[in-house]
């Protein structure tokens, strides 16, 4: 039997970001040395937002990056797919700077620790911290995020998906 | 996505789908070159051997590069220092590196064919890096990935491609690989440089550089491959410069925003002036800038996987 439930609307979306970019300052104290890097691709139209708050709450544009982990995957090897590479743009050093990791789903960690890896080859960050909308949690690795939109206990069998409106037309986080 | 091939042979087997998944894969690798650190993980442990039997420098170094920024190791082998000179043949010594467990083989050769053979023997990839005057398609995907990147686009534009047509395989890969893009070719060269039935490969065929280059987006000039010519095929070479060298004046009859390509290595003042080879129209050393996309691109497409 298929089920397909709306655990979050678009309302519920915006509210959860609009609190993260508040937690995301108040942590870090204001904006200084502050960095998104969005993954791609949900990852990315969420940082972009993250950094629409950030500017209307300080009034300060900060940098941000889009970064593609597929040259980094852990699975590369074992499987004959060649997943597509998409462009990584980080047109400056990360060197000293507070890097907020954006990602849509954490799930098993996997696509997060490929993310520092590949952060760590532009740079020594002074922190990396992570922000993602869904923790959909059976993770693999020792990996936890510092700022979650939702904590949503999934089954393994289950699919989360983030539609986004500059993708899918809509925002909502479905579960099927 | 992935190529339908084990090999990348020549431009003649490849789609359009597969021309522009190895173009946009390599676009994506673009930035690894311009990185602080200049390597990623994405073929830890993987080996690629470059046999090149036959004279070279940017291809050889663009395929290392290639392999070594995605973290392959790679081997390099010169028939100078390889066991050819011993008399091993080419079979004998494929089935050799083949025990060793490569897991690709980039191969350059002067007989047409060679990197066929191998890809029939060996059950690694193989890569052609230029086999006699067949084929040389990395040459032409990284050439259409500069006229991409540069136009936005390959379809409709006139492309001029002028020299020693018969003897040079970048010539054939690139009226494989733009006539199938959609581009509109014209060559021009000597006739006796000219190959028999090339306008069946869907160009038109100039005797004259001034005619083939007017109103051209692109120019590709080529070298007279002297090493591949079996008798005379012209009087001097500076009757050839007369004739077919781009420069300052013929030049104006293509359009103002005309691209210069040409595949090295350059011969200064014979096809090319120096004022255009290091001019504002020349693209030249874009172009191989982006050969080590190209080829970071077939490396990831071709190895790896079960």
């Amino acid at each position: 039997m298929e089920q397909k439930r709306i655990v979050m609307d678009a309302a519920g979306i915006d509210r959860s970001l609009t609190r993260i970019a508040h937690e995301i300052l108040e942590k870090n104290k204001g904006t200084e040395e502050l960095t998104l890097v969005g993954i791609r691709t949900g990852g990315v139209f969420l940082a972009e937002r993250l950094r629409k708050k950030i500017a209307k709450i300080e009034g300060v544009e900060i940098p941000l990056g889009i970064l593609d982990i597929t040259m980094y995957r852990d699975d590369l090897l074992s499987t004959n797919r060649k997943p597509k590479i998409g462009k990584t743009d980080i047109p400056f050093s990360l060197d000293n700077r507070k890097v907020i990791l954006v990602d849509d789903v954490l799930f098993t960690g996997r696509t997060i620790r490929a993310a520092m890896d590949a952060l760590i080859d532009f740079g020594r960050p002074k922190l990396i911290q992570l922000a993602v909308l869904i923790d959909r949690g059976h993770r693999e690795l020792p990996i936890r995020a510092d700022f979650v939109g939702k904590d949503l206990p999934s089954s393994l069998w289950e699919a989360v998906s983030v539609n986004l409106t500059e993708k899918s037309g809509r925002d909502e986080v479905v579960i099927e | 996505m992935k190529l339908s091939k084990k090999d990348l042979l020549g431009i003649r087997d490849l789609t359009v789908d597969e021309i522009n998944l190895i173009l946009e894969t390599a676009e994506s690798f673009i930035e690894v070159s311009t990185r602080d650190i200049k390597k990623v993980p994405t073929l830890r442990g993987k080996t690629v051997i470059n046999l090149f039997l036959e004279a070279s420098t940017r291809t050889r170094t663009s395929f290392e590069i290639a392999g070594k920024r995605l973290s392959a190791d790679t081997i390099n082998i010169s028939s100078t220092t390889s066991s050819i000179v011993k008399g091993e043949t080419l079979i004998d010594t494929a089935k050799n590196l083949e025990a060793m467990n490569p897991d690709a083989i980039v191969i350059r050769h002067s007989a047409a064919g060679a990197p066929q053979i191998l890809a029939r023997i060996m059950k690694q990839p193989i890569i052609n890096a230029g086999d006699g005057a067949h084929e040389h398609p990395t040459q032409a995907l990284l050439d259409m990935m500069t006229i991409k990147a540069k136009k936005g686009k390959i379809s409709g534009l006139k492309i001029a491609i002028v020299g020693d047509i018969a003897h040079s395989r970048v010539a054939r890969s690139n009226i494989y690989g733009l006539t199938r893009m959609g581009a509109h070719v014209t060559v021009a060269g000597p006739a006796t440089m000219m190959p028999r039935y090339i306008d069946r490969m869907g160009v038109r065929v100039c005797c004259r550089l001034e005619e083939a280059i007017r109103d051209a987006d692109i120019i590709m000039m080529l070298r007279i491959q002297t090493e591949r010519q079996q008798e005379n095929l012209f009087p001097s070479l500076r009757e050839y410069a007369n004739y077919f060298c781009l420069n300052g004046e013929n030049i104006k009859l293509a359009k103002d925003d005309v691209l210069v390509m040409h595949p090295g290595p350059i011969n200064r003042g014979v096809e090319i002036a120096p004022e255009i080879a290091d001019g504002p129209y020349s693209v030249i050393l874009d172009q191989v800038t982006n050969g080590v996309a190209v080829r970071m691109a077939l490396l990831y497409l071709l190895t790896g996987g079960k």
